[in-house]
């Protein structure tokens, strides 16, 4: 079909449905018919991605508006999109009738030392394994990458039981201790980075007499601090939103992250259909880490671009 | 002379060897560890606390025949539906997205926000969303005159009510790695082909689609994985696994069996059958794909 159509017609007036503005670049091929076509593919495609920005975005506009309303109003036929007086009391009501507050603390303790520690053995190990002489280097790395293989819900139950054997279970510590370990795929991406370092200056250096951690912390970290911050804020972003790890260790409702808070919310609150709360907690709970997103948005974008097509 | 240099080259070792500590200890006890001990408890009747009572094989022939335990991986296959239109999606949003039209930093800033929001949060606020008679999905057919149906309370609709979640929340991440691929196709390509006269459509299938073929490689296997080990959104839009449990995943089983029946010992082999299934398919997808790149070489 397309192909007898694109026949019969004269070449220059093909719609680029490949998306690339190959016109622009063709210049003595009659330029203006081109461009109006490229013109209207443009605006046609604008137009199909603002519908899909509006599928993307109202939920979670939905979810804020349902959070202002009364429950009456939450209920109401036909439906009710902007509250008639938005009831900010909500989220006053949530802070005191919930353990929002100490989710969030408990959250922020463990996407922090999980993070800022995790981050500090990642970039020493990255460094030794891209930079140093050590004998069956690669054996113990690619041993270690091997370990991505086994799926978190096939260890659980036996970390589990380790945890639970030195009395952890009800504390951050299983949430925290193994991840300052280091983690493997972050190790990788950093040491893909590292190659691209020359070991010259690693060796100019260690001529200058600087120990091995001297040459880390003066030289290499600071080359590597981009891929750092770009690992950290990603890493910071799944500790945050993790949910089954925490629902296996933490029972005591002050004890919980801000995920498994809102969760039992979730189940408390359903049956006093007080959806405003739930909603109110649910957003406030997203709020941080759109924050840092709609900040950083370019630089994490980019860093998981990267990340994606190095993996 | 040769003393002098092995002497600072075992200096080196063992400074390498400190640096590496960390995670190699971290891999032994937390992952290597855990796994012999689950294939040990895998073989064992126990309920976490008391004796392990050694049973050979008697989970493993259990859990053939354990309805719900099938039920759950069915479930789980059956969500991978969402796979393939999620990436046919994405990709025709980054192949749109390749232009030179207005606003496309904010479109990418608003397709990548459900990606990075909480799961728990966009789970609480799609099971309200899917609400029957109040929720925002089955008001916006209403729009357009259709009547939906009480999405999660339905053994058919439930699959797919969760199926479309796990794509709209996905869809800016494949996105932007097939952005990201499609620009780094170099121009020269798409310039010869529009000399020869192939039209878009043509151009998109002989230069795109293979040049962004190792793109979909990768989040074919990331997403199959991921998908392998749905839990949250189970948990917490059908905390009882659905109506005649439709929606039960494999994990959200595991889960249940382990931390709420105690049955720490079955659970563990089911673990191991899943995490052995999810290896095995991961390397079936890496040997069709060595297998596909010399069919183009």
């Amino acid at each position: 079909m397309s192909l007898t159509t694109a026949q019969s017609r004269e070449p220059l007036n093909r719609t680029p449905l490949g998306g690339v503005p190959l016109g622009r670049k063709a210049p003595g091929r009659a330029p203006m018919s081109r461009t109006t076509s490229t013109r209207i593919g443009d605006w046609l495609v604008f137009v199909l991605l603002s519908a899909g920005a509006v599928v993307m975005i109202a939920p979670l506009v939905w979810m804020f508006s349902t959070s202002l309303k009364t429950k009456n109003e939450v209920f109401a036929l036909p439906p009710v999109w902007i509250p008639e007086v938005p009831q900010w009391d909500t989220y006053v009501r949530m802070w005191q009738d919930s353990n929002i507050l100490t989710g969030f603390q408990n959250s922020f303790i463990v996407a922090a030392s999980v993070t800022l520690l995790g981050m500090v053995t990642c970039s020493m190990a990255a460094f030794a394994i891209a930079k140093m002489r050590l004998p069956f280097r690669n054996l113990i790395f690619i041993g270690m990458l091997t370990g991505i293989m086994i799926p978190y819900p096939t260890l659980m139950i036996p970390q589990f039981v380790m945890f639970s054997r030195i009395g952890w279970v009800d504390t951050l510590l299983p949430l925290i201790v193994p991840a300052i370990f280091g983690n493997i795929l972050v190790i990788f991406f950093l040491r893909q980075y590292l190659e691209n370092v020359p070991n010259s200056i690693i060796e100019a250096a260690k001529i200058d007499g600087a120990n091995f951690w001297q040459v880390f912390w003066r030289l290499i970290f600071p080359i590597i601090r981009p891929a750092v911050a770009a690992q950290f804020i990603l890493w910071f972003m799944m500790v945050w939103n993790d949910y089954l790890a925490p629902i296996l260790y933490l029972n005591t409702p002050e004890r919980q992250t801000l995920q498994v808070v809102i969760a039992n919310m979730n189940v408390q609150y359903a049956t006093q259909r007080d959806y405003p709360l739930i909603m109110a907690a649910s957003f406030v709970a997203l709020l941080p880490i759109l924050a840092v997103f709609l900040i950083f948005q370019r630089q994490i974008i980019e860093s998981v671009a990267l990340t994606g097509t190095k993996g | 002379m040769a003393g002098s240099t092995s002497r600072l080259h075992r200096s080196e070792h063992r400074w390498a060897l400190a640096f590496v500590a960390a995670p190699v200890i971290g891999y032994l006890l937390f992952t290597l560890y855990p796994v012999g001990f689950a294939v040990y408890a895998s073989l064992t009747n126990w309920n976490g606390l008391g004796v392990m009572r050694f049973v050979g094989l008697e989970n493993y022939v259990r859990l053939v025949s354990d309805k719900n335990f099938l039920e759950s991986l069915y479930n789980t296959f059956f969500y991978m539906i969402g796979i393939p239109i999620g990436l046919a999606v994405s990709l025709a949003l980054a192949v749109a997205m390749n232009r030179k039209i207005v606003g496309l930093t904010a479109f990418r800033t608003i397709y990548y926000v459900p990606v990075i929001s909480s799961l728990a949060a966009i789970a609480i606020l799609w099971q309200w969303a899917y609400n029957g008679d109040f929720g925002l999905v089955n008001q916006a057919l209403a729009l357009v005159g259709i009547d939906g149906p009480n999405w999660l309370a339905s053994t058919f609709w439930a699959k797919p009510a969760i199926i479309l979640m796990a794509i709209w929340k996905g869809l800016g991440f494949s996105m932007i790695l097939y952005l990201a691929a499609i620009q780094s196709v170099p121009r020269s390509l798409y310039e010869a082909a529009q000399l020869d006269g192939a039209n878009g459509w043509q151009r998109f299938r002989t230069i795109t689609l293979p040049m962004v073929r190792p793109v979909t490689f990768f989040l074919v296997v990331t997403n199959v994985i991921a998908g392998a080990q749905l839990f949250t959104e189970i948990n917490i839009m059908t905390p009882t696994g659905g109506p005649e449990y439709s929606t039960a995943s494999a994990v959200w089983h595991i889960w249940r069996q382990a931390f709420k029946y105690q049955q720490m010992g079955y659970a563990t082999a089911m673990a191991i059958v899943l995490g052995l299934l999810i290896l095995v398919v991961t390397l079936i997808q890496f040997r069709l794909n060595r297998r596909n790149s010399f069919v183009i070489d």
